[in-house]
């Protein structure tokens, strides 16, 4: 697994910040998901960046990782602008943040009521929720990972199969936009412990601008999704039409993010 | 059509002869492709789009223009039968989207916007694009940003557009598609009105007019087996208020699209022969149609005079979706009678079913059922609403029945002497013979069971309480305790 920043003065620096950012974790730990040789839905050469490793069958294999328990909420995102002002809204160059970043915030260094402390941070470019997870020493999950733990029902690692876990996922779809959302861990963990992988936000991975090619955008258009191997599987296929139809500075009202770390790597 | 512009150049090169009179290529405008009449003219125009059912104006123009058309995507939570509602994702806020006019030769730069709340990205492909996805990989937006292309309207004729972001089933059952006219250079015929209407199967968690808000439901969609099938995307859409209107003597000119996801349509307006119909929204015109085939993902225009008042139902002639998933709707034609022609009796209360009856009294009686306040007066009127079409098709609408056929319900001895039986046989059918005030009866009555609680217990307050007949409320209580200790065959209609 490939870390994208690389060299000794940044590691040292990560460790610094990681220390400081550990008062943030203990309310969002990073807890094991196992590695396992998983049907992913997109063909293993879909993805560039992705940590699976095809092995020709339509079968990927992942490594065990570390996952967040949450998506990263505003109170945490407030904490790390605080300590890092370069990702301010306002501060943050245009390239890696749009117009929009953080625009709900009452202030630059304030969340204001449109904003609780509890509700996932949205609004958050890719570039800003990777620089946040570098900070803690962790980095965002590559999809096959984030589709690895996003399998998991409340009692097994893989429902995809079941009609009713996907219809409870669809039904988030179905339910109008525009509305508040919901604080994190309002509703109940799967079986690693981990919440809201559905039903509350869409969240960045990695590698989410190389899960297609730019002459892969066909796919997702007209003739439909002709590389996804698991076409019943409509759940996962609008995580990958959603990140595909985004700009690592695109920001989303409804588009967050939590961190990963290897498994390997010793927390703390 | 969806021609590579390889092969385009191609074909153009031993068909220059197609492009028409008007042309009005310069010189140096390379090789000429059938219906592209050089570059735009004069100052861009800024397409003026309209909701369903209406159709912007002509467009009377005489050369090609830069015609810019800003859609945005809203996905709503409306009502998709009374007192059901569903999240419909939306081109332009409505099922189906706003309808786009362009002349043949325009070239159309192309906004698609996805407002900030959505929660989907969103794309257009638009069947009258030249190019491959028909815009859609140009187009593929997230929520919150805008998107442009440029395409020339080459082909004219009637075309429908939809999202095609994977899923892109999901996307087309959720209501995402339109219609876009493209005008011949010439203009088309003058006619009186004209009219947009699309139609479109849904799925729903929930079975037909179950109430409260309604999911998508993935398997029945899969499965092709829809709740509703309807036009405008609602059951109400173009009934009663919203019927569309025209005169005698005039003519009517329907632009009718079938969005899918799955069914094809037998599109048919009752009562009436189209005069013309553009069937597959191509340039031949067929005359003298009884119902034309509309394929999901196709169009057509239809245009028939009208000789004679009264309410035009247009139905998907595959029946029962119509009269058991809602694909009605109504044209209401104003003027004189001609007897001559036709007789002059009502076709109402036959074919339109439950819909012709304003729907206001049931949505009063809704509401004060849920503030606790429901009265037997209210009840009674919104039992009438439902009587009409329903049961008046064989208890006649004065309750009279028809003798020796279908029992009296005015002062129906039979009926007043025990309300639980009358409970019954309302949701499970009766069968064999009765006797009705002395006279008897051996017919079959089908089970109403597809009816709320609340619905039967509004009907049946109402039919003891007219035509001379006096008796207390029946509440939907009563009618749930019955349902759910009592057995029916499942899904009985009509």
């Amino acid at each position: 697994m490939k870390r994208r920043t690389a060299g000794l003065a940044a590691l040292a620096l990560m460790a610094l910040a990681a220390a400081a950012a550990a008062a943030d974790t203990q309310d969002n730990p990073y807890l094991p998901v196992d590695g396992a040789d998983f049907r992913s839905a997109l063909s293993p050469s879909g993805t560039g960046a992705g940590t699976g490793t095809g092995t020709g069958t339509g079968t990927v294999h992942v490594a065990g990782f570390l996952l967040q328990r949450h998506p990263v909420t505003n109170a945490e995102f407030l904490a790390f602008v605080a300590r890092h002002p370069e990702w301010r809204r306002g501060a943050a160059a245009p390239l890696l943040a749009d117009a929009d970043y953080l625009g709900h915030w009452q202030a630059p260094d304030a969340l204001g009521p449109a904003a609780p402390p509890r509700q996932p941070a949205t609004r958050v470019s890719w570039f800003a929720a990777e620089a946040y997870c570098e900070a803690q020493g962790a980095r965002l999950p590559a999809w096959h990972e984030w589709e690895l733990a996003a399998a998991a029902s409340r009692t097994v690692r893989d429902a995809r199969a079941d009609p009713a876990w996907r219809q409870q996922i669809l039904d988030w779809y179905a339910r109008p936009a525009g509305q508040p959302l919901p604080a994190v861990e309002s509703s109940a963990p799967d079986v690693y412990g981990l919440y809201d992988l559905h039903g509350l936000v869409w969240e960045w991975v990695l590698d989410a601008n190389s899960l297609m090619g730019s002459d892969e955008a066909q796919k997702f258009c007209g003739g439909g999704a002709l590389s996804v191997s698991q076409k019943e599987n409509f759940a996962v296929l609008m995580r990958v039409a959603m990140l595909s139809s985004l700009r690592a500075r695109d920001t989303g009202h409804a588009l967050g993010f939590r961190c990963a770390r290897d498994l390997a790597e010793p927390p703390q | 059509m969806k021609m590579p512009m390889r092969l385009l150049m191609l074909a153009s090169l031993c068909a220059a002869c197609w492009t028409s009179g008007v042309s009005a290529n310069p010189p140096g405008a390379g090789a000429k492709v059938p219906g592209d009449f050089g570059p735009p003219h004069g100052e861009p125009i800024h397409a003026e789009l309209t909701s369903p059912p209406q159709v912007p104006p002509p467009i009377h123009r005489n050369y090609p223009a830069k015609v810019i058309v800003e859609l945005e995507v809203r996905e709503v939570e409306k009502e998709i039968s009374e007192g059901v509602s569903y999240t419909f994702w939306t081109f332009g806020g409505t099922v189906p989207g706003s309808f786009i006019r362009v002349r043949q030769g325009d070239t159309v730069e192309f906004h698609l916007k996805n407002y900030p709340d959505n929660k989907m990205p969103h794309n257009i492909d638009l069947h009258g694009v030249t190019g491959p996805g028909g815009g859609a990989a140009s187009s593929f937006t997230a929520p919150g940003h805008e998107s442009q292309f440029t395409f020339k309207a080459l082909n004219q004729g009637i075309y429908v557009y939809h999202c095609a972001t994977a899923p892109v089933g999901m996307h087309v059952a959720n209501g995402m598609y339109g219609l876009m006219l493209v005008e011949p250079p010439e203009g088309m015929k003058a006619v009186d009105h004209e009219y947009y209407v699309m139609q479109g199967d849904f799925y729903t968690v929930g079975k037909y007019r179950e109430h409260g808000h309604q999911d998508f439901d993935m398997q029945r969609a899969i499965d092709e087996k829809p709740t509703y099938v309807l036009f405008n995307g609602s059951e109400g859409a173009l009934v009663g208020e919203h019927a569309l209107k025209a005169k005698v003597g005039q003519t009517v000119r329907l632009f009718v699209g079938n969005g899918g996801p799955n069914l094809v349509s037998s599109f048919h307006v009752i009562g009436e022969i189209f005069d013309r119909v553009r069937y597959e929204g191509g340039v031949h015109e067929q005359e003298n149609v009884q119902t034309t085939l509309i394929p999901a993902g196709g169009a057509a225009i239809v245009e028939f005079h009208l000789d004679v008042p009264g309410s035009y139902v247009m139905v998907d002639h595959s029946i029962f979706r119509a009269f058991n998933k809602g694909a009605l709707a109504v044209l209401k034609a104003e003027g004189p009678e001609n007897k001559s022609i036709y007789s002059g009796k009502e076709v109402d209360s036959v074919y339109l079913g439950d819909k012709a009856a304003s729907p206001a009294p049931v949505a009063e009686a809704r509401a004060a059922e849920a503030s606790g306040t429901l009265t037997k007066e209210q009840q009674i009127k919104a039992g009438e609403a439902r009587f009409t079409g329903t049961c008046s098709v064989c208890h006649q609408a004065n309750g009279q029945g028809l003798p020796n056929v279908f029992p009296p319900l005015a002062g129906s001895d039979f009926l007043m002497a025990d309300k639980r039986r009358a409970i019954g046989i309302v949701l499970n059918g009766l069968t064999g013979p009765v006797t009705v005030n002395g006279n008897g009866f051996n017919s079959v009555m089908p089970p109403m069971s597809q009816l709320n609680d609340d619905e039967l217990a509004n009907i049946l307050t109402f039919v003891r309480n007219s035509w001379g007949n006096s008796g207390d409320a029946v509440s939907a209580a009563e009618v749930q305790e019955l349902r759910a200790s009592t057995k029916r065959p499942e899904g009985a209609a009509h």
